[in-house]
Parts: structure tokens; C-alpha cells; sequence
């Protein structure tokens, strides 16, 4: 049973590697449709393991898993290619192609998916979202070697972007980015997201300042299950010993 | 001794145990990673079939394997046929037999010389490229990228350098083999003033289109070798720089001995199929 309005549905959902251990251990979850959704936790907790499974890249051990209503693991190889183009990933160090330019890396998707449409047209497209994540034409034409960590980001958003994907998925995204930089890629998400109308964004984080600040839904992971899933203010008036020690530790630092 | 035999009996059993399950192991985990390499290529090469055919992806990785590998394929087959000439003048020279150094050379070089090092150049220096290149892109995640793109990383990546060095090998070997005989023949008659007209003419008595046809078959199995062994192990790179390291480094040795054994069975699979359709 889908819940209504949601992105992701799991059902008791277990991934082990080595036939003993259970780093998703039983997880139920549903993330919200066109909300901003933060998965946060300690090290560990299976948080970029989910990641990989809501993306189809790793399949589950047992349970059930449904992105927009599909089970992915039930598809054929093209109707997953045809669903994958339905999500875009920011990955946490980009992931850019390094042999192509910044252009071509936006163009990338577009030439894959989108052949009824000309070169040109790619262009226009991938010069249109590299705007929209603030990135300087001057940039353009260069490869992902020449730029900043910052810039990086916003080309690997521009990219994920490039097809509208109905859900952005973002992996640790201000992992390993100064405070000032982590801000600016804080608020790339959010506006992201709002000038994305309809558009689901999941945000896996250490960053509970972050998560705080943009989230209008937050899952906290530990031992490969939910332990708490809400609204902001669910979180802060939770009485939960551990939540509490993870607020005060991380908001502290943040 | 045998009071310390009965005293360590559990521990020195536990030892042998120990050895026995370690070969055990090894054994069992060689015939898994040579069965997933299987998996892989015969995955890999029904991809290449499968649109959308990515003919500027081969064009590049050709351009890559066959283009900036033409340099160091001359260079080596000069040398080679100068050396292998000469040992063989050496030795006929003992028994009078100089007019039969060409056709010696020659079957040498396009039967067995000429794939095998073409095989082993590029495999060292495109295999290794490939295998570097793959394991980075691994490591990065810039396969992950692809594939929750609705790309096939193995049709995007793997095929079109399978395929490429299928077509180019076979064409480098040819190279080869033509460069190694100017050697042998520069050698032969400007050095060692054997006649021109003999050197040619035993050649052409004695070497068949057949030898020619082998060492090309030979080169494109090489190819596609290399190409999976080096492709594989970089695709499943893991660990960071020492895993592409380690990706490189296996990829590169796996295919160098794979194309020496694989050498030696072609050789007498090819003799015993000429055998058996009559032709030689």
C-alpha cells in the first residue's frame, strides 16, 4: 500500500553484504512528494546505503522498495533506464566526467535522452541550468580540473537538473566545503527546490544545522532503521535521549 | 619429537587444515573472478549489439589504441626482425642454410613474433590506460554518475574499447609484420649481402597467406583479451588510489600472461584446423 504523496515508499527493507551484519535492518519509511526530506544519523547508520537503494544501484537483501509509485527491481533493464532519468543525483564530490567540459558534462544527459532534440538545443538547455545555479558562462568551456570545489557542486547540480528529474537526491552535499561555501550550497538547494515546482529533493547530510534550516521533513537513521521521521519541530520536542544527544552535539557544532 | 608431535598434534592440524583451506580458497576464488569476468565480456559484447551504437565512442578509443600505438609498434619491429635476422643467419650460416633466413623470419614473425608482442605492447600501453582510467572513474563515482543517468556503463564504456581493439590489433600486428621484414630484409641484404632475389623468393615459396591470416586471428583474440581483462579490472576498482593502482597493475599482468598461454593453444588449434581442411 502506497501512502498517499509519497516519493519513496519502504517496506521493511534489510541489506546485508556479508550474510551476518544488516546495515538496513527492517527500515519502513515514506518520503514525502515535493518537500524537502533530510536523512540524517550517526556514521554508519546505513544512510548512503539507502541512497544507492532508492537509486536502484544496489539491490535489496529483502523488503520492498517503490520510487514514484515503480519497484524498481521488478523493471526491465530499460524501463529502469527510462525511470532513472525521472531522478538527478548530486553527488558528494560532483562526479563529473574530467575528460569533458563543464558544458558537455550538462549536455551529457540531454545528448543520452533527449536525441529528438539538436545539438543546439542541448546548448541552450545546459548554458540555461548552469545559470541557474549560478555559474558564470565564463566557466563554461572548462574542465571540471580547472574549477573550485563550489563550482563543481553547482556544475554536478546543473547536470542532475538537466532533465527535470521529478526527485533530486543529494549525497552528503557540503561534505568537506567550508563554512561560507556550505551555506551557499544550503541555499542553491533550497532555491533549487523552489524554482523546481513539484520536485521532491532528498538530502543526505551530516549537517544538522543544514538539515534544520532547509528540511521540511527529517528522517533520523540508526542501527539501518528509522528512529525518528517529522517535521523540524517533531525533532526538537522529541524526548528521546539519543535524538536529543545528536541535536545538541551537532547543532553545537554547526 | 614425538612427545612434541603429541603435544602440538591439535595446533600442528589446525595448521595443515589451515594450508589446505587457504589453497582451497584460492582455487575457489580464481574460478569465481575468471566466471565473473566471463559474465562481464559476454555482457559487454551483447551490449555492443544493443542501440544505441556508439560509433564515435570506437572511433575515439580506435584512435586512441591503434594511432598512439603505430610509434612504439615500429620502433619494437625494426628491432625485432633486425635481431631475430641476424640469430638466424647465425645459426644457418653453421649449416650452410642462409638462403632460408627470410622464410624463417617470416614465418616467425607473422605466426607467432608479431601478435604476441603487438598483443603485449598494447596491452601495456592501452590496457593499462584503460584499466587507470576505468578504476578513476570507479573510484569517483563517475560510473555510479552514468548509471543513474539511464546509462549502461558497460555499453557506454566497456564495448566500444572491446570492439575498437578487436579491429585495431589485428592491424597494428600488420604493422608489425611488415616493418619487422624491412628490418629483416635491410639486415639480410645490406649488412649480411645475402641476394636480394633469394631473400624475396624463398619468402614468397615458403610463406603462405595462411601464416599472415593466423597471426592476425591471433592479434584480434589478443585484443579482445586485453581489452576485457584491463576493462574488468578497472570497472570493479575499489579502495581509492592503491585500488586503481592494484586495478592497473593486475589488469596489465593478467592479460600479459593470458595472451602468452592463449598463444600457445591458438597456435595448435589453427595448425590443426589447417591440417584438417588440407591446406597446408
Amino acid at each position: 500500500m502506497i501512502t498517499h504523496n509519497a516519493a519513496v515508499h519502504i517496506r521493511d527493507l534489510r541489506k546485508t553484504f556479508d550474510g551476518k551484519e544488516y546495515i538496513l535492518n527492517g527500515l519502513n519509511l515514506d518520503i514525502p512528494k515535493g518537500k524537502i526530506t533530510c536523512i540524517i544519523g550517526f556514521s554508519g547508520t546505513g544512510k548512503s546505503v539507502l541512497l544507492k537503494h532508492i537509486l536502484g544501484l544496489i539491490r535489496p537483501t529483502s523488503g520492498r522498495l517503490e520510487v514514484l509509485g515503480h519497484d524498481l527491481w521488478k523493471m526491465s533493464l530499460d524501463e529502469l533506464i527510462k525511470m532513472r532519468t525521472r531522478l538527478g543525483v548530486l553527488f558528494q564530490n560532483a562526479a563529473l566526467f574530467d575528460d569533458m567540459t563543464v558544458m558537455e558534462n550538462v549536455e551529457f544527459p540531454l545528448r543520452e535522452h533527449r536525441k529528438d532534440m539538436r545539438p543546439s538545443q542541448w546548448a541552450e538547455i545546459a548554458a540555461r541550468k548552469l545559470e541557474s545555479v549560478g555559474l558564470e558562462s565564463k566557466h563554461f568551456n572548462k574542465l571540471p580540473a580547472e574549477l573550485s570545489g563550489g563550482m563543481r557542486k553547482r556544475v554536478g547540480l546543473a547536470r542532475a537538473l538537466a532533465l527535470d528529474p521529478e526527485i533530486l537526491l543529494y549525497d552528503e552535499p557540503t561534505t568537506g566545503l567550508d563554512p561560507i561555501l556550505t551555506e551557499v550550497v544550503d541555499d542553491l538547494i533550497a532555491s533549487t527546490h523552489k524554482n523546481h515546482a513539484g520536485s521532491t529533493s532528498i538530502v543526505v547530510s551530516h549537517d544538522l544545522f543544514a538539515a534544520f534550516r532547509i528540511s521540511d521533513y527529517i528522517v533520523m537513521l540508526n542501527k539501518g532503521s528509522v528512529l525518528l521521521a517529522g517535521t523540524p519541530d517533531v525533532f526538537h520536542t522529541s524526548d528521546n535521549e539519543l535524538i536529543q544527544k545528536f541535536l545538541s552535539k551537532g547543532l553545537k557544532q554547526g | 619429537m614425538i612427545e612434541v608431535w603429541t603435544r602440538n598434534r591439535e595446533r600442528v592440524n589446525e595448521a595443515i587444515d589451515g594450508f589446505f583451506i587457504r589453497i582451497g580458497q584460492n582455487i575457489y576464488e580464481l574460478f569465481c573472478d575468471a566466471g565473473r569476468g566471463c559474465i562481464f565480456f559476454a555482457e559487454s559484447v551483447r551490449l555492443a549489439f544493443k542501440p544505441p551504437y556508439r560509433f564515435e565512442e570506437i572511433v575515439r578509443h580506435m584512435e586512441f589504441i591503434g594511432n598512439k600505438s603505430v610509434l612504439i609498434i615500429a620502433m619494437t619491429s625494426v628491432f625485432t626482425g633486425l635481431a631475430l635476422s641476424f640469430q638466424i643467419y647465425l645459426g644457418f650460416n653453421l649449416v650452410n642454410a642462409t638462403n632460408l633466413v627470410g622464410p624463417t623470419v617470416g614465418m616467425g614473425i607473422t605466426r607467432e613474433l608479431g601478435p604476441v608482442l603487438t598483443g603485449l605492447l598494447v596491452a601495456a600501453r592501452a590496457g593499462g590506460a584503460m584499466a587507470a582510467r576505468l578504476g578513476t572513474m570507479r573510484v569517483s563515482e563517475q560510473i555510479d554518475a552514468l548509471e543513474v543517468m539511464g546509462v549502461d556503463p558497460k555499453q557506454y564504456l566497456v564495448a566500444p574499447r572491446i570492439i575498437a581493439a578487436v579491429v585495431v590489433v589485428p592491424l597494428l600486428c600488420a604493422i608489425f609484420d611488415f616493418i619487422a621484414m624491412m628490418g629483416s630484409h635491410f639486415l639480410c641484404i645490406n649488412v649480411l649481402k645475402l641476394d636480394q632475389a633469394v631473400f624475396w623468393d624463398k619468402i614468397s615459396l615458403w610463406l603462405n597467406p595462411g601464416d599472415i591470416y593466423q597471426g592476425l586471428i591471433k592479434a584480434a583474440v589478443f585484443g579482445v583479451t586485453f581489452a576485457a581483462v584491463c576493462t574488468n579490472r578497472g570497472f570493479m576498482a575499489s579502495g581509492g588510489a592503491k585500488g586503481v593502482g592494484e586495478a592497473t597493475n593486475q589488469g596489465v599482468v593478467n592479460s600479459m600472461v593470458l595472451i602468452i598461454i592463449l598463444n600457445f593453444f591458438m597456435t595448435n588449434f589453427i595448425r590443426f584446423y589447417y591440417v584438417a581442411m588440407g591446406w597446408k
